[in-house]
């Protein structure tokens, strides 16, 4: 589903984010990608949704690659991999609904298939209570699960988080969590950018890949037991 | 739908900006539909004048009035030529003295007559231009009997000189006018783009089409090149009444030029948005 070949990627002249990346993520697949903040994580999720390219090597995500993939594709691959971000980024003047409504909107769903697919999206994050509450109103938690349900309004095959629970108390982090595992269950291949190593101890079947300084140094499906 | 009603928004959120925006483009329109009533009016004046183009020749004195007779047949033959008229000496001060009676005495008193006898060619329809009458008045010329040849040359250049004057003003006003226009309309895009960064960011995110993010915008661009156009037209009209009623009388241009302008205007609003648009969409990244 995902694919790094050898990429290297250099943010202006010298600074180099990555070097010599190579890995995959099979569908279906849940993965924690961590290591010291700079050391690449943000970078790979970036290149995974084409936000950027690399300097040198080749990004595939389902069939696009990112030596080929011109400007006019890059919605369609965005449809098809979901982007959860630390800081949540909801619109302050919408509600709960209203958020995730405009994802739907902007892709092109009309109007009246919406409210249903709305309701739809908020009862499986398990929001559906909350729907008309304006983002100030919600706790992290919930604002973070409303951000999750707006990145699935385009039934991703790919979702990416970029420590989704680095805001949240261990109570909020555990239950977006474990929202993630379901969505993981259902078929979606899920990679999580974080740096929480209690969370990842306390997940040993989720698959582990560590990065310092833009190469990895650690990879748990290669790594003998 | 949703376009208009975003770039309605978009106007609420900048209103002096857009104010500006509309005034800008009205105000370059303005000068153009000034300036294109006038050359209208001049345009009227000139085909009046050209219909009153005529060759004047005037004959030497003791020429046999024969010869006079025979070349008479001759110009009249020319195609640009629709009649030619003798007016002999006699006549000639017959006439003077009929049109310029504060003369009459001095014309009563004379004893040689002083006016020269004349053939008056008039032109024929399409032929009434400063160039035909030039070809006309030159072969005229050539005749040894002819004196003299005139055919209000100056007046008429002048008059078509005044119409490309006209026109080459109003272009570069209004085209200094319209940049400006372009200019403002595109930091009111930029600044509708800017207060709706994390929106597009989002959308962008969520795999929203290019066109769907831009189309606000350029509704936006299109709506405030309207209102410009049709304020433009409004006071254009205004000071058309005006002029009309107190200075002198004038038409109003044909409709269908409003339509245009008006058509311009919108495409010239919805040019500078794309212009605006494209460059700053480019820079707003989902990360």
């Amino acid at each position: 589903m995902i694919k790094l070949n050898s990429v290297a990627k250099a943010y202006g002249r010298s600074a180099r984010a990555l070097d010599d990346v190579s890995l995959h993520v099979a569908k279906g697949e849940m993965v924690f990608l961590t290591g010291a903040s700079g050391a690449g994580k943000t970078t790979v999720l970036r290149l995974v949704h084409m936000q950027t390219k690399p300097t040198q090597g080749e990004v595939r995500v389902s069939r696009f690659s990112s030596s080929r993939i011109r400007r006019r594709e890059l919605p369609e691959l965005r449809r098809r991999v979901g982007f959860v971000f630390q800081d949540f980024r909801l619109l302050e003047n919408l509600t709960a609904a209203e958020n995730v409504a405009f994802a739907l909107e902007c892709t092109g769903t009309p109007r009246a298939k919406a409210g249903p697919r709305v309701q739809k999206l908020l009862a499986q994050v398990g929001l559906a209570a909350r729907a008309r509450s304006y983002p100030r109103e919600l706790s992290g938690g919930e604002q973070q699960r409303v951000a999750i349900a707006r990145a699935l309004a385009t039934e991703p095959l790919v979702l990416l988080a970029d420590e989704p629970t680095g805001n949240l108390d261990e109570r909020a982090s555990s239950g977006v969590f474990d929202l993630f595992r379901r969505i993981n269950a259902s078929g979606t291949t899920l990679v999580m950018a974080t740096h929480d190593a209690e969370l990842i101890r306390r997940n040993p079947d989720v698959r582990v890949i560590e990065l310092e300084n833009g190469a990895v140094v650690f990879d748990s499906a290669t790594a003998a037991p | 739908m949703r376009s208009v009603r975003e770039a309605v928004a978009g106007f609420g959120r900048a209103p002096l900006l857009g104010g500006l925006s509309i005034g800008s483009i009205a105000v370059s329109l303005f000068i153009v539909g000034l300036f294109a009533v006038a050359g209208h009016n001049v345009d009227r004046a000139l085909s009046g004048v050209e219909s009153r183009v005529e060759v004047v020749a005037y004959v030497r004195d003791a020429v046999d009035e024969e010869l006079v007779g025979l070349a008479v047949a001759e110009i009249e033959a020319y195609p640009e030529v629709d009649e030619v008229t003798y007016v002999s000496k006699v006549e000639a001060l017959y006439r003077a003295s009929q049109e310029l009676t504060e003369f009459s005495d001095v014309f009563s008193d004379l004893e040689v007559n002083p006016l020269p006898a004349s053939l008056v060619v008039q032109l024929a329809d399409g032929s009434r231009t400063p160039d035909a009458a030039e070809r006309v008045a030159e072969r005229i010329e050539g005749y040894d009997f002819v004196e003299e040849v005139r055919y209000g040359r100056e007046w008429v250049d002048r008059l078509y000189r005044l119409r490309r004057v006209v026109g080459g003003g109003a272009l570069l006003l209004g085209g200094s006018f319209a940049i400006g226009a372009v200019l403002l309309i595109g930091i009111a895009v930029r600044m509708a783009i800017l207060a709706r960064r994390r929106e597009i960011a989002i959308m962008k995110t969520v795999g929203a089409t290019e066109a769907y993010i831009r189309r606000p915008f350029l509704v936006e661009g299109l709506l405030t090149g309207l209102l410009g156009g049709l304020l433009a037209a409004l006071l254009t009209y205004g000071a058309y009444r005006i002029v009309d009623r107190t200075l002198l009388p004038l038409e109003w241009v044909p409709e269908w030029w409003v339509v245009v302008g008006l058509v311009f205007a919108a495409l010239l609003g919805m040019a500078a948005a794309t212009r605006a648009v494209r460059r700053e969409l480019k820079r707003i990244d989902v990360y």
